[in-house]
């Protein structure tokens, strides 16, 4: 206790014995003070100030209504300069304002701040998923779980409990969906219209939804089911009780129903629930070419395809001319590269080039291709690079692309390879600027590169906004496609132009 | 589920149903059941003297040289340790007591009745700042006001309430929820309205005696009085709410500076035991954190009844402890409470929740479910005995106590 006590008393003065406790740790740390406290002056306060060789005669004057604030500097100046630091904290110049927004943390208390809301997103690891699922259809709650890796027997009793309450799940693993207009996790900006979706995948419903407003239209409703709602175990519970929905909503006039090929008692029961409908129905199960349909049911191979049945068998993109534009290239290479990052997007393209004849392979195999392996090289490789192997422990690709970096530069330092093709997926949820990401990584290629086709997903009202996105593509020297479809189809022509 | 939600709603019907009246004040041997010679409740669940910490250590041989059992400190440590005395929690003998929380015969206690199930609770008197008993005191000077807290004190309230005909407590802390206290770290509000209220049968209980001067000023110059009555209140209305079958409602929650020990309804007097945390907080001039004794005391009774950290958003500046020192985070810590409670208290309503009641109820499997361990508001004790409070803050109580706590209500219900 070498230093120097300064004292000084206000009289008559108050302040809450926290708020003083607080300023004490602040002007205690201040260059060249040893210790410092604020106090009111009564007997006990005194002598904790005494006991920490705070206390000069100043403060020994004052009483129970008075501020002593007492500092021990290493020297006057030191004292002088943190007692003028006090003044200012207390005139309150350094508070700071505002505070903090109170979050619900449970289901329970956010219905008490929304009692309204009649729909949650459950977004937490999949072995709790279930769990939360089942408190928000209690709560009397629509729920779409985001979740994967939710057990199978827990997907069927949640939406066997919620088709008793006549509540929906969508999914698990449902990362998309558009309700009442508003575009859930990954999906975008949509105007309403007269097309419902019932799709159990989410980029193919990004892609579908997109094509469907650049052509002019809108959707009523788009209801996510969960990969595994057609196979036999799940029944289909939830694709059923969309269709019953959508049947029932006065502005929805066709439904364009996607998803990967129903189990086989599935596609009798959808088969005959589509029947009984008096709406039009467009069906697209990608891997799935034929089945027996009612009237009112079209199959569609790809989900441009059902986009333009939807929209009364349009054609899409009719001025990118596929042959024109092979035409313009000089060939290189041999193989097509594609890198994914919406799963249905990189099954739709694996099945055009199948359909050319090409021999594909892939982590995410539809049917026809072989599973990607380690001479798959001398292949045409197609990777879903949001499948698990590749997000486990990191985020979805189409959150962060550093994801499908590293894959990037191999297909592009790779002689071998003809043809790049990719995915660029916008709207809510995706990656700020995923086309300006690609333009960096082009930018730093020096050397003559593949080809490189692209798509991008997504709409003018999305943040990303798809002309923006589609310009920073070009600037880059990528060939953008109307569509995931039409991408795929000018890489097969490349590819077969060779093979010639 | 439903049998649990059934046992919770009657917990929460008997926590709300209570009727706390301060009713006297008694030396602790003539109210308490096998509070005999060689015997001393402690703060917290059960402890061995060799695993007590400084200050409760200095605090047992306080006791012991004041109730005449040894002639000095160190004869009496010598008893402690030689296990000549009987170690018991005060939870087990309907009491609690702050801090150390030793409690022994002499010494007077607070008895509050709850009117409504005829059960009792004591507290120990607060003995103000400085150097005290409940922070490991042990000198002349400590034991010196302990004797007068029997002699003087106690025998003056005593008289006044019998006068009086009782407190009603639960009037008070409404009102001083409502001026700024939360009963944990602040009672200044309460302790005035006592102060006020008892006044005059004080008065007219002393007459001439020369005793009252000291009394209202030993009770005017500590703002902390009321924290007793208001821990002898909140075990009077969580007693009746002990061993209702399956309910996963807490019914204390409590240290003994080594560990921290949670009760639940439906198992009974089963202590689920952890590590006691150690306190974020501000300190008094002169110490630091490195000062510090872990979490201590009873004094937990009080979130256990809905109140200190519960209710923070009646006391604001509590919440500058800890964080930026906002009047809404003191509005969090309340709405996080309220996740891990089963109901509100209408009667004890906070004015910066538009008089919402206070959250209620603590429901284990909600603390279980959402990671949201209690928040306790609580003073800071010196890790050595007899230098007293060293600083407070806000201690959040162990997640571990809660865990054991769920997995042994589930014992307790047998394969379902």
């Amino acid at each position: 206790m070498s230093g120097v006590i300064v004292n000084r008393v206000r009289k008559g003065f108050y302040l809450d014995s926290v708020a003083l406790m607080r300023l004490s740790k602040a002007v205690s740390i201040l260059d060249g003070v040893e210790d410092a406290a604020l106090m009111i002056g009564t007997p006990s306060n005194k002598q904790f100030l005494a006991e920490a060789g705070l206390l000069a005669d100043d403060g020994e004057e004052a009483t129970v209504s008075d501020l002593i604030i007492g500092i021990r500097a290493k020297d006057h100046k030191a004292a002088k300069a943190a007692l003028a630091h006090t003044d200012a904290l207390l005139k309150g110049s350094a508070r700071r304002p505002g505070g903090q927004k109170w979050r619900p943390k449970t289901l329970r208390a956010a219905m008490q701040v929304a009692p309204d809301a009649n729909l949650a997103i459950i977004s937490v690891p999949g072995t709790f998923a279930a769990a939360e699922a089942r408190k928000a259809l209690r709560l009397g709650l629509h729920v779409m779980v985001f979740s994967d890796n939710v057990p199978l027997e827990d997907e069927i009793s949640l939406k066997r409990e919620a088709q008793e309450r006549g509540q929906l799940v969508m999914g698990p693993d449902c990362g998309t969906a558009i309700i009442n207009g508003i575009p859930l996790v990954f999906a975008n900006r949509v105007p309403k219209g007269s097309i419902g979706i019932i799709a159990a995948s989410g980029t193919g419903f990004q892609e579908v939804a997109s094509l469907i407003a650049r052509a002019g239209q809108g959707i009523s409703q788009g209801i996510g089911t969960g990969g595994r709602d057609l196979a036999d175990e799940v029944g289909g519970i939830t694709t059923l009780m969309a269709i019953d929905a959508l049947d029932a909503d006065p502005e929805t006039e066709k439904i364009i129903l996607l998803s990967k090929p129903p189990g086989p008692r599935v596609a009798t029961a959808i088969v005959d629930r589509v029947a009984l409908s008096p709406k039009a129905f467009t069906l697209c199960f990608l891997e799935l070419e034929q089945i027996d349909l009612p009237n009112n049911a079209t199959l569609t191979p790809t989900l441009k395809a059902a986009a333009e049945h939807a929209l009364g068998n349009i054609t899409f993109g009719e001025s990118f001319l596929i042959e024109d534009i092979v035409d313009t290239l000089t060939t290189r290479g041999r193989w097509v590269r594609g890198l994914y990052t919406g799963g249905t997007l990189c099954a739709e393209a694996q099945m055009i080039l199948i359909k050319g004849g090409l021999g594909v392979a892939s982590n995410a195999p539809v049917p026809g291709a072989t599973e990607a392996a380690a001479d798959s090289h001398l292949m045409h490789v197609m990777l879903d690079l949001g499948a698990d192997e590749y997000t486990a422990g990191r985020p979805h690709p189409m959150i962060d692309p550093e994801v499908r970096s590293e894959h990037l530069h191999n297909a592009l330092n790779n002689e071998e390879v003809a043809v790049l093709l990719l995915d660029v997926v916008i709207g809510f949820g995706a990656h700020r600027d995923p086309a300006g990401w690609v333009a960096a990584v082009l930018d730093g290629v020096r050397h003559q590169r593949p080809t490189i086709i692209a798509s991008v997903c997504g709409t003018e009202g999305d943040p990303q906004i798809r002309s923006t996105q589609v310009r920073k593509l070009e600037h880059a020297g990528v060939i953008v496609a109307p569509s995931n479809a039409q991408a795929a189809e000018l890489a097969l022509r490349i590819v077969q132009r060779w093979e010639k | 589920m439903e049998i649990i939600d059934k046992a919770n709603a009657e917990a929460l019907e008997r926590i709300l149903a209570a009727q706390p009246i301060l009713a006297d004040v008694k030396a602790a041997g003539d109210v308490i059941d096998g509070l005999d010679e060689g015997v001393i409740l402690h703060a917290g669940p059960p402890i061995t003297w060799e695993r007590m910490c400084g200050p409760m250590r200095g605090a047992v041989a306080g006791a012991i040289v004041l109730e005449g059992w040894a002639p000095d400190l160190a004869s009496a440590e010598r008893m402690a340790a030689a296990g000549d005395i009987s170690f018991y929690p005060n939870h087990h003998f309907d009491a609690v007591g702050p801090m150390t929380g030793i409690t022994t015969r002499s010494q007077p206690v607070l008895v509050v009745e709850n009117r409504t199930f005829g059960n009792r609770a004591c507290c120990t008197l607060n003995e103000g700042l400085g150097k005290v008993m409940r922070f490991g005191g042990n000198d002349s000077e400590v034991l010196a006001r302990l004797r007068w807290l029997a002699d003087t004190l106690g025998p003056a309230l005593s008289t006044a309430l019998l006068r009086r005909g009782g407190l009603d407590l639960k009037n008070i802390v409404a009102r001083g929820l409502a001026m700024g206290d939360e009963m944990h770290q602040r009672n200044v509000a309460c302790s005035s309205l006592l102060m006020r209220d008892m006044a005059p049968v004080l008065a007219e209980a002393m007459g001439s005696d020369t005793s009252l001067s000291s009394i209202f000023d030993f009770i005017g110059s500590n703002d902390q009085f009321f924290l007793n009555i208001a821990m002898a209140m909140g075990k009077a209305i969580m007693d009746p709410v002990r061993g209702i079958e399956s309910c996963s409602i807490v019914t204390a929650m409590s240290r003994n500076g080594t560990d921290f020990g949670v009760w639940v309804s439906g198992t009974g007097d089963t202590w689920f035991t952890a590590p006691a945390n150690m306190p974020d907080g501000l300190y008094f001039p002169g110490f630091t954190v490195a000062d510090a004794n872990p979490d201590m005391g009873d004094s937990t009774i009080i979130e256990t009844v809905g109140l200190g950290g519960f209710a923070m958003a009646a006391s604001p500046a509590v919440a500058g402890f800890v964080g930026a020192g906002t009047a809404s985070e003191a509005v969090n810590y309340t709405l996080d409470m309220y996740e891990i409670t089963v109901g509100e208290n209408p009667d004890w309503t906070m004015p910066a929740l538009d008089f919402r009641g206070v959250p209620t109820g603590i429901d284990i499997r909600l603390v279980i479910e959402t990671g949201i361990p209690p928040t306790i508001n609580t003073g800071i004790a010196h890790r050595e005995p007899g230098v007293g409070q060293v600083g407070a803050g806000i201690v959040r109580a162990p997640m571990a106590c809660f865990e054991q706590a769920v997995v042994g209500l589930a014992d307790s219900l047998g394969p379902s």
